[in-house]
């Protein structure tokens, strides 16, 4: 019993040398709905990852079935061509007027000698056909790689920049403060459209640029709430015990005040994934985004508006169902990182 | 005044408990069925402990508890049966037939709001009167609660006023509809004593001149023995003891009144150790005879402080700041194992003189000369990286131990970086060890390493705050107001661990507190602070007898001192 007790008294503080985040990392492990989401996340990132390295999806641009061809689910629509109508009346032989009739014979053995490579257009697709005929499913893992790339790095870049700028200003406040204040107003104060033509114009265009332009022109939410959250947290007696006992600034801010702020930051994140993922759309929309002979969520999104008109569903139907799981994991597994973070949760 | 007999109470509680269920736990049972009455005009006290379930009595006559609560028994206000009544008849009750004032200011003030448009809310809610008569009443309120300069203060926000002055505005707001019964939680524990003793009249006199009842939650049996009519004392959900003010302050029958009576210090008892609830339930009788304190005027001077002045830069305007002083010329010295009392009412300055010598404000002006093997240093005149080894002499345990230790932190974390920091322990397992033996030296089990701030309660965390101060082994340690948020039982072990830690290290304590009494008990010397100044200065024992400052006199004479206190309406 004794023994035990000793036992337990030597492996206790051993677990206490990790810091917050370690034991916070364990904490997400034990969590089934986070590690379900993160597994969903992940199996995104491996298919971006395959997309990239064209082991998938590399031939989205091929088209190979009829225009709007249907999802295999429902059945090959109807044939264009057979819906022509056989005129009327009888079938008039004309072999004896037409000068080309002994010639019919010959044309024929000579076009089976000849090799074509136009395969015939198939009738149905997995998840149907956009009107090219590209394989929309296809597409909406292509679009996966732009839009999950740009969501991402654009809201990593904006929420990074939101929160270091944030920190700073409300944990110095004074000088540093009212000029990161000035930085501030000076951003929101320009049309949030004409920002991001500004830095288009510097930038030029492709997926980097998209990054650029929304992370640079992003920061502004998580600044403003960051730089508040900060302001509270630096005159909180912890911190100030943090300073007695001769913590740098710098290790007040990110070691002692982060953790505590956390919260704020992943919300702020995972909020900016969706709407950055909304936003490549508006920007490919205005021509600033990804080039036309790219893919992504929000082109189908806007592919799909004229689509619908004409009762061609799957499209938007793909790109919706792709974006709403890759959304909600995301948003559940930073829910959960939350909830690691928090020890009072536990 | 005829006291009809038969009438009926304005609230009558009957056997109710209430059980709060906590995820898929067994319920957690916070009161174990208590009845009592508050008849019309009399003030009831609820006396006990935090977790003695008396708060959650009180919020659930108001069904102001989370959603898991679940409340059975009887509250009837006059009449009506409150746990059945609809919501929005309730809603009507609350803030004006009854009213409350809450635990901690800081939290029931909205943040982002003037205290004037909170005070106008509630009046425009429940009187239904514009704007500028609701802000006008504002301002008379706030003067009512004796807030300093109310015209200004009631464009304030709730961060701009001191603990006490936020507590006021909360009273302000709860008497603003003139309710029939003002449900107190707390509301001078965090006030200053002559503010405590002014806020009290005010109750009484308003409960007088109202025709209201007030139900005074409190763990102060000083306090209570000076406003309350009738007593309920209450442990662990229960109610021990229930009786008239006097029975239950000149006989009290159960051994839980009797050890909340003893274990504050007061002005003529004087004991060594001070006596503790477990003492009396154990049936021992603990010594209450006066230990004769010798101050200590042999050992060398560690700190010497001369001249020293803080002022704090507002701005005022785009441009202009204004200059406002908080600390004007104070000087002492303080010498190896002997404490200084530094007793004022909040805006004294007595926090600021703290962190001004702990370097957590940069001072104005001034001294702060540490003698040591080194020889002198003028603390203030250092870099911040000079400073450093310094740190490790002087430290500060602060006044709110769930404010003061980071929640995301393990313990472990939290006692080794002071360590690592300073670089004392070869490695992070040594450091651990230390953690776990300075752990056990104040009263905490070894296995706390590995648990967070929010698992401990109040007092425990205060021992870890200690015990995170005790790994620098400081020569000056500040008691920043260190056991006022905690319950009379665990200041006085709180109270006992300082003095013997102090023996063993040989520490020299400024120990900063508003409440006179456990300034008294703690401290060799005393400095009294009014308004930046060191109004006077001297050893405990002529201090407190021959006063010779008016505001010391007056600071003296508002320490609750129960029956013989007694507040008459």
């Amino acid at each position: 019993m004794s023994a035990a007790v000793a036992a337990t008294a030597m492996r206790a503080p051993r677990a206490t040398g990790h810091g917050v985040w370690s034991l916070a990392a364990r904490r997400l492990r034990h969590d089934r709905i986070g590690m379900a989401a993160l597994a969903v996340v992940g199996v995104f990132i491996v298919m971006i990852v395959l997309v990239s390295l064209h082991l998938l999806a590399a031939n989205w641009a091929d088209e190979p079935g009829v225009h709007y061809a249907n999802p295999t689910f429902l059945g090959p629509g109807p044939d264009d061509l057979a819906m022509i109508e056989p005129p009327p009346g009888h079938m008039l032989d004309l072999t004896a007027v037409d000068p080309l009739a002994p010639h019919y014979a010959d044309i024929e053995r000579r076009a089976r000698e000849l090799e074509t490579n136009i395969r015939p257009r198939i009738r149905t697709l997995p998840f149907g056909g956009d009107r090219y005929g590209r394989d929309v499913l296809k597409k909406a893992i292509k679009g996966a790689q732009v839009s999950i790339i740009v969501g991402l790095a654009a809201a990593l870049v904006a929420t990074f920049i939101g929160s270091v700028l944030g920190g700073f200003a409300g944990f110095f406040g004074g000088r540093v403060g009212d000029a990161l204040e000035w930085l501030y107003n000076v951003f929101t104060s320009v049309p949030y459209i004409l920002l991001v033509f500004a830095f288009a114009a510097v930038s030029g265009r492709g997926i980097g640029s998209v990054i650029v332009i929304l992370g640079l022109t992003g920061w502004t939410g998580v600044y403003r709430l960051i730089r508040a959250e900060y302001i509270k947290h630096s005159n909180r007696e912890y911190v100030r015990a943090a300073q007695a006992i001769g913590a740098t600034p710098l290790s007040r801010m990110f070691v002692h005040i982060l953790p505590n702020v956390s919260h704020v930051i992943l919300v702020q994140l995972s909020l900016n994934v969706v709407s950055f993922i909304k936003a490549e759309v508006i920007l490919s929309f205005l021509g600033l985004g990804v080039s036309v002979d790219s893919v992504s969520w929000g082109t189908m999104l806007n592919e799909a508006q004229s689509e619908l008109i004409l009762g061609k569903w799957w499209q938007l139907a793909a790109a919706t169902f792709f974006m709403a799981v890759f959304v909600t994991a995301f948003s559940a597994f930073t829910d959960s990182l939350r909830d690691a973070l928090d020890p009072k949760l536990r | 005044m005829t006291e009809s007999a038969p009438k009926a109470p304005l609230l009558s509680v009957r056997d109710l408990a209430v059980e709060f269920q906590i995820a898929r736990e067994a319920p957690r049972v916070a009161v174990r069925g208590i009845s009592f009455e508050v008849p019309a005009n009399r003030t009831v006290a609820l006396v006990g402990e935090s977790g003695s379930g008396k708060s959650v009595s009180a919020m659930a006559i108001l069904r102001l508890l989370p959603d898991n609560a679940r409340i059975s028994g009887s509250i009837r206000f006059e009449g009506r049966e409150l746990t059945t009544l609809p919501a929005a008849q309730l809603r009507d009750l609350r803030g004006s037939a009854m009213s409350v004032v809450f635990q901690e200011p800081m939290s029931s003030l909205n943040p982002v709001f003037t205290v004037g448009n909170q005070i106008a809310e509630v009046l425009r809610i429940h009187e239904h009167i514009g704007r500028r008569a609701a802000h006008a009443r504002a301002v008379e309120l706030l003067t009512e609660v004796g807030l300093p300069d109310p015209q200004l203060r009631v464009h304030s926000y709730p961060h701009e006023l001191s603990g006490g002055q936020q507590q006021r505005v909360m009273i302000a707001m709860a008497i603003a509809c003139k309710p029939q019964l003002l449900i107190a939680d707390e509301p001078t524990t965090a006030l200053d004593v002559t503010i405590q003793k002014q806020v009290l009249e005010l109750l009484a006199q308003l409960r007088k001149s109202h025709q209201m009842s007030v139900l005074f939650i409190s763990h102060d049996l000083g306090v209570v023995g000076e406003i309350a009519d009738e007593v309920i004392v209450m442990q662990d959900g229960i109610v021990r003891e229930q009786g008239a003010v006097e029975k239950i302050f000149t006989a009290p029958t159960h051994p839980y009144t009797r050890a909340l009576l003893a274990c504050r210090p007061d002005m003529e008892r004087h004991p060594r150790r001070l006596p503790v609830v477990a003492d009396f339930l154990a049936g021992k009788e603990p010594d209450l005879h006066d230990a004769v304190r010798v101050p200590r005027t042999d050992q060398e001077v560690v700190l010497e402080v001369t001249g020293l002045r803080k002022s704090f830069r507002l701005r005022d305007g785009l441009f202009h700041w204004r200059e406002v002083p908080a600390v004007e010329d104070v000087s002492f010295t303080l010498r190896r194992g002997q404490t200084l009392g530094v007793a004022g009412e909040s805006g004294s300055g007595k926090t600021t003189v703290g962190l001004t010598l702990m370097r957590l404000h940069q001072a104005t002006a001034g001294r702060v000369l540490m003698h040591g093997e080194g020889g002198t240093v003028d603390l203030l005149s250092l870099s911040e990286a000079a400073m450093m080894p310094f740190r490790q002499r002087i430290q500060i345990v602060f006044q709110n131990p769930y404010a003061s230790l980071n929640p995301r932190f393990t313990i472990g974390h939290i006692l080794t970086e002071p360590m690592a920091l300073h670089g004392i322990g070869a490695n992070t397992g040594a450091r651990l060890a230390m953690a776990a033996e300075l752990l056990q030296r104040v009263g905490l089990p070894r296995d706390a390493l590995n648990r967070y701030p929010h698992e401990f309660s109040g007092g425990q965390r205060q021992r870890i705050a200690i015990a995170r101060c005790l790994t620098l082994r400081p020569d000056v340690l500040i008691c920043d107001e260190s056991v006022s948020a905690l319950d009379v039982s665990v200041q006085a072990q709180v109270l006992n661990l300082l003095l013997d830690l102090q023996e063993e290290f040989g520490m020299a304590y400024i120990f900063i507190s508003h409440d006179l009494a456990v300034v008294r008990y703690m401290a060799d010397q005393v400095m009294v602070m009014n308004k930046g100044k060191a109004v006077e200065m001297a050893d405990a024992e002529t201090i407190y007898r021959q006063p010779r400052d008016p505001y010391t006199r007056k600071l003296l004479g508002s320490i609750p001192r129960g029956l013989a206190g007694r507040i008459v309406g």
